[in-house]
């Protein structure tokens, strides 16, 4: 406590200056490098569409998260047009000035992967896991396949194909942004882990009620739109919350390939001849910002367990 | 009948159905893969690669500050993935070891009825699950190599161990030939112990007589082996590390990139290995203690042999997937510089010989095989502790 607090400095220009101010800990790096800590290398004329974007982001997830919001009709709507305009407003072109993505850093960078892999890992881990239930060998094959191909190997090394030998699968002259390449291996890594969560659910789901939505004459697709996947996903929101985690968590691997989120930035800091060997402080400042939004999402999902509890109180 | 009818007939029916969407599914998935090839193909071509593990025979001529086996830049690429294979390994074993006793301790600490030991337990494992593992193993090793005093200033332990910056240095075992007599008594005590445990059980299933199991075992594993390693004469000499220069030489050193990954791969997966027992024991119904300690059994034998092998049941399964996320987390090594399989062959050897795509199929093989040796061992331990319903 003394450390953190008490004893700390706040302001000083280098690592000298502050242990000449306290003996405790060094947060004046963090002051300095806020702004890079949070747009990365992100033109600072154009940070007003990361701003932008941040409150189109609130606006969106508010009316999905909380019922009493008052244009709730209309959150999928939005919902679909989000990563658009928000992907227009980041990258530029059509009237913006255009932004390289390598310019992206901080934790505007983890934002954004982490919200696309958890916006786009759902309906295909979804997919994933009727794939695997199904009836039809081919499609079940592949899909345990992949699933179980993904979920044997570390993310890092998924990475590694990605910022390596991806270049080589597709055609010549043909080149991904390598931002792009992440954000598909990041997708596909944790809806391998979704449609598992997401099995377990449909696993739960009494026989009778397939039966029961066979014998209205519902085909496959409106059966379980309407009947088995709103109470599959309802069992499995844990699970499903526990990915978001661990996926907005790996976030952070990719300061390995040469991205620079938080962590990236943090690990440049110290290499300043000015900041070194402050690890501690750096480290965890990023902890912090990690530890709210992680433990927000995991009480936001205790929360929403116990609104759709329908069953009757024993 | 006209042919567009007789083409939706096909699609009414479930059967013809079903036959044309796998059909399709395969033609489109092999398809993207015979494309993905042959631009691979084509591509290596235009550079001039082939497609060949011939690299592996070649000298690595780099080098790596620990290897379990012998190693010098003047071995092959094949040697250097050997010893990272090993790195990965020793890594991935001891933290399971580490995160399993860590994990159970602060699960029970969890349920404690002491307010402050729970509460605690609570803020750690709240903490540490919230926070991603990448973060831990840099925050760990920023903490060891900015804290730790340098080797000239040595933290002795004792005049036989250093706790440096630049790694933990222990004196070395050197074992003379007769040690083997003990490795080979003590191998003896344990194949003794085996038999001996299902000998008493049957024993005390036919007469109901009771033998001191545990200590008898005790003896055989460790008793035995200590007493002739005095009779002998102690055949281990140890090697102490003495500070020649700007480093320790000497003895054995266990590197600070090993201490950070292991330390902080253990406390990330203990804290969700703590909450799989937690739910474990919560699981099982309160009855069964009560009815254990009615029956006029001890509290220890309840929680040995009527709770324990009941939660074991709920446990198993998602630690078996903790062991997999801790494997799988460990090639994070690269992070921090330990050299292991990740680091080796998908890092150094990957950019010196420009084969990346030979060495990632290596690398994503291995991870592979890993993840199914230990799902394989847990599938078989969950087998036996699981229910036997009759």
């Amino acid at each position: 406590m003394d450390w953190l607090f008490l004893d700390a400095a706040f302001t000083g220009g280098s690592r000298d200056e502050c242990s000449a101010k306290a003996g405790g800990a060094c947060w004046a790096v963090i002051g300095e490098r806020l702004n890079l800590f949070t747009y990365g290398f992100y033109p600072v004329a154009e940070r007003w569409r990361v701003n932008l974007s941040l409150v189109l982001l609130i606006f969106t997830l508010f009316p999905i998260l909380f019922e009493k919001a008052p244009y709730r009709k209309y959150a999928l709507h939005i919902a679909v047009a989000f990563p658009f305009v928000t992907a227009w407003l980041l990258v530029g072109g059509l009237g913006l000035t255009p932004v390289e993505t390598d310019q992206f850093g901080g934790f505007m960078l983890t934002l954004v992967i982490g919200i696309t892999g958890i916006g786009f890992s759902l309906p295909i881990g979804i997919l994933l896991a009727l794939g695997r239930q199904s009836k039809l060998p081919a499609i079940q094959i592949f899909s345990i396949g992949f699933i179980e191909f993904i979920r044997g190997v570390p993310l890092i090394t998924l990475l590694f194909v990605a910022s390596t030998m991806l270049n080589y699968f597709l055609p010549p002259g043909v080149t991904f942004d390598l931002l792009l390449r992440v954000l598909i291996m990041v997708t596909l890594f944790a809806s391998a882990y979704m449609a598992e969560v997401i099995r377990g659910g449909l696993q739960a789901i009494p026989k009778g009620q397939f039966e029961a939505a066979d014998s209205m004459g519902l085909h496959y697709w409106s059966a379980m739109r309407l009947i088995v996947l709103p109470q599959a996903i309802k069992i499995s929101i844990p699970g499903i919350v526990n990915t978001f985690i661990g996926l907005y968590k790996d976030t952070t691997l990719v300061i390995i390939i040469g991205l620079l989120d938080p962590l990236g930035i943090g690990r440049a800091s110290l290499a300043d001849t000015r900041w070194t060997g402050l690890s501690t402080e750096v480290y965890l400042f990023v902890a912090i910002f990690f530890f709210i939004s992680c433990f927000g999402m995991a009480r936001y999902s205790q929360h929403l367990e116990k609104k759709l509890e329908t069953d009757h109180k024993r | 009948m006209d042919p567009r009818a007789s083409l939706s007939r096909l699609w009414r029916d479930e059967h013809s159905r079903s036959v044309i969407i796998q059909i399709l599914a395969v033609v489109l998935i092999f398809g993207l893969f015979a494309y993905l090839v042959r631009n691979a193909v084509v591509n290596l071509e235009a550079i001039g690669k082939g497609f060949s593990f011939g690299y592996l025979q070649e000298p690595a001529s780099y080098d790596i500050n620990q290897h379990l086996i012998e190693y010098s830049s003047r071995s092959t690429h094949f040697r250097a993935m050997l010893v990272g294979i090993l790195n990965t390994l020793l890594v991935a074993v001891s933290g399971i070891v580490l995160a399993t006793v860590l994990g159970f301790s602060l699960g029970v600490l969890r349920l404690s009825k002491n307010l402050l030991a729970s509460k605690l337990a609570h803020i750690y494992i709240d903490y540490v699950r919230n926070v991603p593992v990448l973060l831990h193993i840099l925050l760990v090793y920023g903490i060891i190599v900015n804290t730790l005093p340098v080797p000239r200033e040595a933290q002795s332990l004792g005049d036989i161990a250093f706790l440096t910056n630049r790694g933990f240095f222990l004196p070395k075992p050197i074992f003379e030939p007769l040690f083997l007599v003990i490795l080979g008594l003590f191998a003896a005590g344990i194949v003794f112990t085996i038999w001996f445990r299902r000998y008493a059980a049957d024993i005390q299933r036919k007469t109901g007589e009771h033998y001191p199991v545990f200590w008898i075992s005790l003896g055989a594993v460790l008793g035995i082996p200590l007493i002739s390693y005095f009779l002998i004469g102690g055949p281990i000499t140890f090697e102490i590390p003495a500070l020649t220069g700007f480093n320790f030489s000497g003895g054995m050193v266990v590197r600070p990139e090993f201490t950070a990954l292991w330390i902080a791969l253990s406390l990330y997966t203990a804290a969700f290995i703590a909450e799989i027992v937690r739910a474990g024991i919560i699981s099982v119904n309160y009855g069964q203690t009560e009815a254990s300690l009615a029956l006029g059994i001890n509290h220890g034998r309840t929680l040995n042999l009527v709770v324990i092998p009941q939660a074991l049941r709920v446990i198993v399964p998602p630690l078996t997937s903790q062991y997999l996320n801790l494997a799988k987390n460990s090639s994070l090594a690269i992070a921090i510089g330990y050299m292991d399989i990740v680091a080796t062959i998908g890092g150094i050897t990957l950019n010196q010989t420009g084969r990346e795509i030979e060495c990632m199929i290596i690398v994503l093989l291995l991870y592979l095989s890993l993840s199914l040796l230990i799902s394989f061992a847990m599938n078989i331990y969950n087998k036996r502790i699981r229910l036997v319903e009759r």
